[in-house]
């Protein structure tokens, strides 16, 4: 199996990262604080403002290893990336089944509605008996109506608008009873909708910093594929936006980040006091709380799962990049569909 | 008129051959797909070829030694390198005697002799005189195996020629080889994904479908 390979986060304000040998070293107040060889770095990711010395930038992108640059909110700024990888052939498959793609965007969403249904039959089977019953027969109501919506998805000869249509009738059902899947007593922790740019609540702000990260990782995987991360399929061409990270990431969501969300505020490891509140209503994570997160997120990226369709084992980190392979193999004509990955 | 039309194509490296040899997927992932080109390669460049790299020419034993030469042949669309060519004085003139360098030792397929043919053939074209044998060296048993270019090998290598040229100009890449212990000594196996070429994906996916809805 391809290595995991390691993403470093600096998230220390006025820290600087430079080359030494074959090494990447952060200092902060000119004293060393990590070393990590090259050679285990598939990216660096750097919240806010962090010097980075020309040799390592030069360095990074010789190796294959991008750099993001995020503000002090997490929100993505730029990208450092080397010379493009894969070949002309595949984006140009890529390309040409961006304009015929209902099946491909069948797959995602047949992905993405699988998987946010997981996590609720995961928690009903988990605690559904000591839920209140008006909660748990929301929770099993929102399992059935996606299990219909998966069904039609399946067996009808749907446009992507329909498809579309779909995905966002199962959203709304799963955001709809997500409240339910909070077992924090916080106040501050409760769920009422999805809301981003800014997020307007501690959840949200909880998942769209974990979403930032999903999306970070899927990128890479595109590029490492040799695909163009600019052109999707469920998501339409928009300039500067990752619409093909975005689309990977659709299955990937429920499982990697709206569970890891879930069980930080149930384990009471996030609390309403790793929030900060701005003056406009938007919410956003501590330093201490993104830490945290952090912490969580490379854990569980190591995490071994069975692949569903390639029937191995690869930690949760590789998945979007073996996604990202299949799709390549199924553009190039090896398969016949792409195979989403199902949560189990 | 075929060296006209090969002339606007870009020519075949001539180490696609061995490649090409071994499995025509495994070739076409490596020069058309571009598919880890640098670790692969990275893993080939072995230090033997960093020595014959230098380029170069010396004498001994009566023979000029030319390291790097480069080749090409526009009959079969080849291009490549040759680690090294001896030259060795006849009446008839000077006959080159290509000689290239493996890591490991020999193999029981014949990728490494049709990869060393098709120097030859290149040789003959360039230079119009025949050449009747070559020599493989090989690092792990720091042999040189003397390879004769008879009629079999040389079929064999122009058929393989063949074969890569219409990947190349069919740009698609072709199922993995029925040789599964060639997949298993792959490099590229993670990347190639044998076993999940030509699966029925549509109906694992029902499958799936099935199963994520049944257990309940």
């Amino acid at each position: 199996m391809k290595k995991l390979l390691n993403t470093v986060y600096v998230t220390t304000e006025g820290s600087a990262l430079k080359k030494d040998g074959e090494n990447l070293v952060a200092d902060v107040d000119g004293a060393e604080r990590a070393r990590v060889p090259l050679h285990m770095l598939a990216s660096v990711v750097a919240f806010g403002p962090i010097l980075i010395s020309p040799a390592l930038i030069g360095a990074c992108a010789e190796r294959g290893i991008t750099i993001s640059l995020m503000d002090r909110a997490g929100r993505f700024q730029a990208r450092i990336e080397g010379p493009v990888t894969g070949n002309v052939l595949l984006r140009r498959a890529q390309y040409k089944a961006a304009d015929q793609a209902e099946d491909i965007v069948r797959s995602i969403v047949m992905g993405k509605i699988a998987n946010q249904r997981a996590v609720i039959r995961r928690a009903l089977r988990d605690y559904g008996t000591e839920m209140e019953v008006p909660a748990r027969t929301e929770l099993e109501h929102a399992a059935d109506r996606m299990a219909a919506i998966l069904r039609r998805v399946q067996l009808a000869d749907d446009t992507i608008d329909r498809l579309r249509g779909s995905e966002g009738e199962a959203a709304n059902l799963y955001f709809g009873v997500f409240d339910h899947l909070i077992r924090s007593p916080d106040a501050e922790l409760r769920w009422t909708c999805r809301s981003r740019r800014p997020p307007l609540d501690a959840m949200n702000a909880l998942l769209s910093f974990l979403y930032t990260l999903l999306t970070h990782d899927c990128r890479s995987a595109c590029e490492t594929a040799g695909l163009d991360p600019a052109v999707g399929f469920l998501h339409r061409d928009r300039p500067g936006r990752p619409s093909l990270a975005l689309d990977l990431m659709e299955e990937l969501r429920a499982p990697l980040a709206d569970r890891l969300a879930l069980s930080l505020v149930n384990r009471r490891q996030i609390r309403a006091g790793d929030f900060r509140h701005m003056d406009s209503g938007a919410v956003l994570l501590s330093d201490e709380g993104r830490r945290t997160v952090l912490t969580a997120w490379q854990e569980r990226k190591k995490e071994e799962r069975q692949h569903p369709f390639l029937q191995e084992k690869a930690p949760f980190g590789l998945v979007p990049w073996l996604q990202a392979q299949m799709l390549a193999r199924h553009l190039r004509g090896d398969i016949d569909a792409y195979p989403p990955w199902f949560w189990t | 008129m075929n060296s006209v039309l090969h002339a606007e194509e870009d020519p075949i490296p001539l180490s696609a051959l061995q490649h090409a040899v071994y499995c025509l997927r495994q070739a076409a992932l490596i020069h058309i797909e571009k598919l880890w080109a640098e670790n692969h390669f990275t893993a080939e460049g072995d230090v033997l070829h960093a020595v014959a790299d230098k380029g170069g020419t010396r004498k001994t034993r009566g023979a000029r030694r030319v390291l790097s030469l480069p080749l090409a042949s526009r009959r079969l669309n080849l291009t490549g390198v040759a680690d090294l060519v001896e030259f060795y004085p006849t009446p008839q003139g000077e006959v080159s005697y290509p000689v290239e360098y493996k890591r490991g030792k020999p193999k029981l397929h014949r990728a490494d002799e049709v990869q060393l043919c098709a120097q030859a053939l290149c040789l003959e074209e360039m230079t119009g005189i025949a050449v009747p044998e070559g020599a493989l060296f090989y690092a792990q048993t720091k042999r040189r195996v003397v390879v004769p270019f008879d009629d079999t090998l040389r079929a064999l290598t122009e058929h393989v020629a063949a074969e890569l040229s219409a990947v190349f100009d069919a740009r698609k890449t072709p199922a993995p080889t029925t040789h599964k212990s060639r997949c298993r000594a792959c490099s590229l196996i993670e990347l190639c994904r044998p076993e999940t070429f030509a699966r029925p994906v549509r109906k694992w996916r029902d499958r799936m479908l099935d199963l994520v809805l049944g257990t309940e």
